[in-house]
C-alpha cells in the first residue's frame, strides 16, 4: 500500500485582475471572463520562482508528513519554468530541505503535466521498495505573451507531495496514462513566451486527452464517475475542466474544492496538484478522489486516491489553499505587473 | 564571482542551521568554531524556526546593484523565538507599514543573481507571520 503521506502549496500573495490586462490590450474583459471563467491571477513576486515557490511548499508537505527529509530518497520537481536551462531546481529543492546527499534527484517538463510526472515516478519508486519515502513537486511561474489570450490566465504556484508507504493520508488506488504526440502548445529553445495552436488546444488536445485518461481508469478500476466523492482535472482555464467534467457524468459537488483557476489562474505544473491538495483540505476519511493532469505535447496522468483516517489529524499543521488563496492578497496594476514578470526591458 | 561563497553560506542561507554551544547552550547564527561565551568548541547543529518579532529595521530607497527591482524594500534585526536575533531583508509587505515588533516568519526566496546569464542566489527572508 502506497499514497500519500504529506502535502503542501505556495501561492504569492500578488494577483492581478483580468479586467486589469484587458484595459491595456483593448480586450472586452466581461467576454475574457464569462468564456474562460477566469477573475484574476496569482503573480509572482520578484524574490519569487519556481524553486522558492516549490521548496516553501515542500516545507510545507514534509510538515504534514511528519518525517525526517533526510530520510526522502528521491526528490523530483515538475516546472515548465526551472529557473535554470541547466542546473536542476532539484538540487535546490533537496538542499534547502535537507535531503542531501543521499537523495535521487530530476527536472522535469511535460507543458502542465510535469507535477504529475513526477508524482507517478514517486509512488512507483516506494511502491518498489527502491526508497522509503520520495518527494514530487509540480512548481511554475508560467509565462503568456504581452497581449497573448495565455497572459490572462498564466499564474504561479506550487504543491508538494510527499510519498510514502506508510502513515497514508491518501492510498493510491490505481494510476492510467494516456498520451499522443500532438502539437497543441510550445515553447523552442531559447523563445521567451510559449506558443499555441488556439482552438486546437481544445477538442484534439485537452479534452481527447482528459476524456481518454479518464476512460481508461474507469475500466481499469471498474469505477464509475458518481463512486467519487471529489474530482480534480487539469485547470488551463475555468471552462474546459468543467465542460469535459460535466460531459463525462460528474457534478458540481465533486470538482468544487479543486476548482482553483476562476481566482487562481493556471499554475501549469502545479494545476491540478493544486486542486487535489485543496480537495484533501476539506475530504473526509474514506473518500475517493480522481486526479487527472493534462500537458500540451500532449497526455494526460489519471490516479485514483482513497482518503485516510490521517487526513483530518495533520491537515492543521500546514496553511490550507483557500487560506492561501483567499487571504492577504495585493492586487497590482499592469507596469507593476509587468515589472514583477520582467516584461520591461531594461538596460544591462 | 559569489558562487564558493554562496555555496558556504547554503547551510545558513537554505536550513537557517545554527550552532549551539554543548557546554553553556548559546546559539551562534552562523555557528562559530570557540563559544565567545564559555570558549567551549563543541557545537551541536540546530535548526532555527525562522519565527519571532521585528527588533529593529530600516527601508532601503535606493538599492544597491542587484537589488534595484526591490526597492524598496526593509531589511531588519528579528528576535526569534529561539532568543538570538538575525539579520534578513523582510518582503511581501509594503515596508513603510511595518513596525518594530511585528510578528514574522521566514520565506525562502531568490537574493539576487548575478546577471542574466550568472549565478540565482537563494536564501531566508522574513515575511509578516499571517499563517500562510
Amino acid at each position: 500500500m502506497v499514497g500519500i503521506i504529506g502535502y503542501g502549496t505556495q501561492i504569492p500573495r500578488f494577483r492581478i485582475k483580468v479586467e486589469e490586462i484587458a484595459k491595456v490590450w483593448g480586450a472586452d474583459p466581461v467576454a475574457l471572463k464569462r468564456g474562460l471563467n477566469l477573475n484574476e491571477k496569482s503573480v509572482p513576486a520578484p524574490d519569487e520562482d519556481c524553486a522558492t515557490l516549490a521548496v516553501n511548499a515542500a516545507r510545507d508537505a514534509v510538515k504534514r508528513a511528519g518525517i525526517n527529509p533526510a530520510e526522502i530518497g528521491a526528490v523530483y520537481v515538475g516546472s515548465e519554468s526551472h529557473p535554470y536551462a541547466v542546473k536542476p531546481t532539484g538540487t535546490i529543492v533537496s538542499e534547502a530541505l535537507g535531503a542531501c546527499p543521499f537523495v535521487h534527484t530530476a527536472d522535469l517538463e511535460f507543458a502542465c503535466k510535469a507535477g504529475t510526472e513526477g508524482m507517478f515516478i514517486a509512488l512507483q519508486l516506494v511502491k518498489a521498495g527502491a526508497v522509503k519515502y520520495a518527494l514530487a513537486v509540480g512548481a511554475d511561474t508560467s509565462q503568456g505573451a504581452p497581449g497573448d489570450a495565455l497572459e490572462y490566465s498564466a499564474s504561479a504556484g506550487a504543491a508538494a507531495f510527499v510519498m510514502g508507504a506508510d502513515n497514508l493520508v491518501a492510498e493510491l488506488v490505481d494510476t492510467h496514462a494516456y498520451m499522443t504526440d500532438t502539437p497543441d502548445f510550445w515553447r523552442r529553445e531559447h523563445a521567451h513566451y510559449p506558443e499555441h495552436g488556439g482552438r486546437f488546444t481544445g477538442e484534439p488536445a485537452y479534452k481527447k486527452h482528459i476524456t481518454g485518461a479518464v476512460n481508461a481508469i474507469l475500466d481499469k478500476t471498474g469505477l464509475k464517475p458518481s463512486d467519487f466523492n471529489y474530482m480534480i482535472f487539469h485547470q488551463p482555464n475555468g471552462k474546459f475542466p468543467v465542460q469535459v467534467a460535466k460531459k463525462m457524468g460528474f457534478t458540481e459537488p465533486q470538482y468544487r474544492y479543486g476548482l482553483l483557476t476562476p481566482t487562481l489562474g493556471n499554475t501549469y505544473s502545479g494545476s491540478s496538484p493544486m486542486g487535489l491538495a485543496a480537495t484533501l483540505d476539506e475530504a473526509g476519511p474514506d473518500e475517493l478522489i480522481l486526479l487527472v493532469s493534462y500537458g500540451s505535447g500532449a497526455g494526460s496522468d489519471a490516479f485514483v486516491f482513497k482518503t485516510t483516517e490521517r487526513l483530518p489529524e495533520i491537515r492543521d499543521l500546514a496553511p490550507k489553499v483557500k487560506k492561501q488563496l483567499d487571504t492577504n492578497k495585493t492586487y497590482l496594476e499592469y507596469g507593476a505587473y509587468a515589472k514583477f514578470r520582467r516584461k520591461i526591458l531594461k538596460p544591462e | 564571482m559569489n558562487v564558493p561563497k554562496h555555496w558556504r553560506e547554503s547551510p545558513q542561507r537554505y536550513r537557517m542551521e545554527a550552532g549551539k554551544c554543548r557546554k553553556c547552550e548559546r546559539i551562534f547564527f552562523p555557528g562559530r568554531l570557540v563559544c565567545p561565551e564559555c570558549g567551549h568548541t563543541g557545537f551541536d547543529m540546530v535548526k532555527l524556526s525562522g519565527k519571532g518579532k521585528l527588533h529593529t529595521f530600516t527601508v532601503i530607497r535606493t538599492a544597491p546593484s542587484g537589488f534595484t527591482d526591490f526597492a524598496p524594500y526593509a531589511v531588519g534585526i528579528v528576535e526569534l523565538d529561539e532568543g538570538i536575533r538575525i539579520l534578513g531583508q523582510i518582503t511581501d509587505c509594503d515596508p513603510d507599514s511595518l513596525q518594530t515588533g511585528d510578528r514574522l516568519t521566514s520565506k525562502f526566496r531568490r537574493m539576487n543573481d548575478e546577471g542574466k546569464t550568472g549565478m540565482i542566489m537563494y536564501s531566508y527572508k522574513f515575511v509578516p507571520d499571517n499563517g500562510i
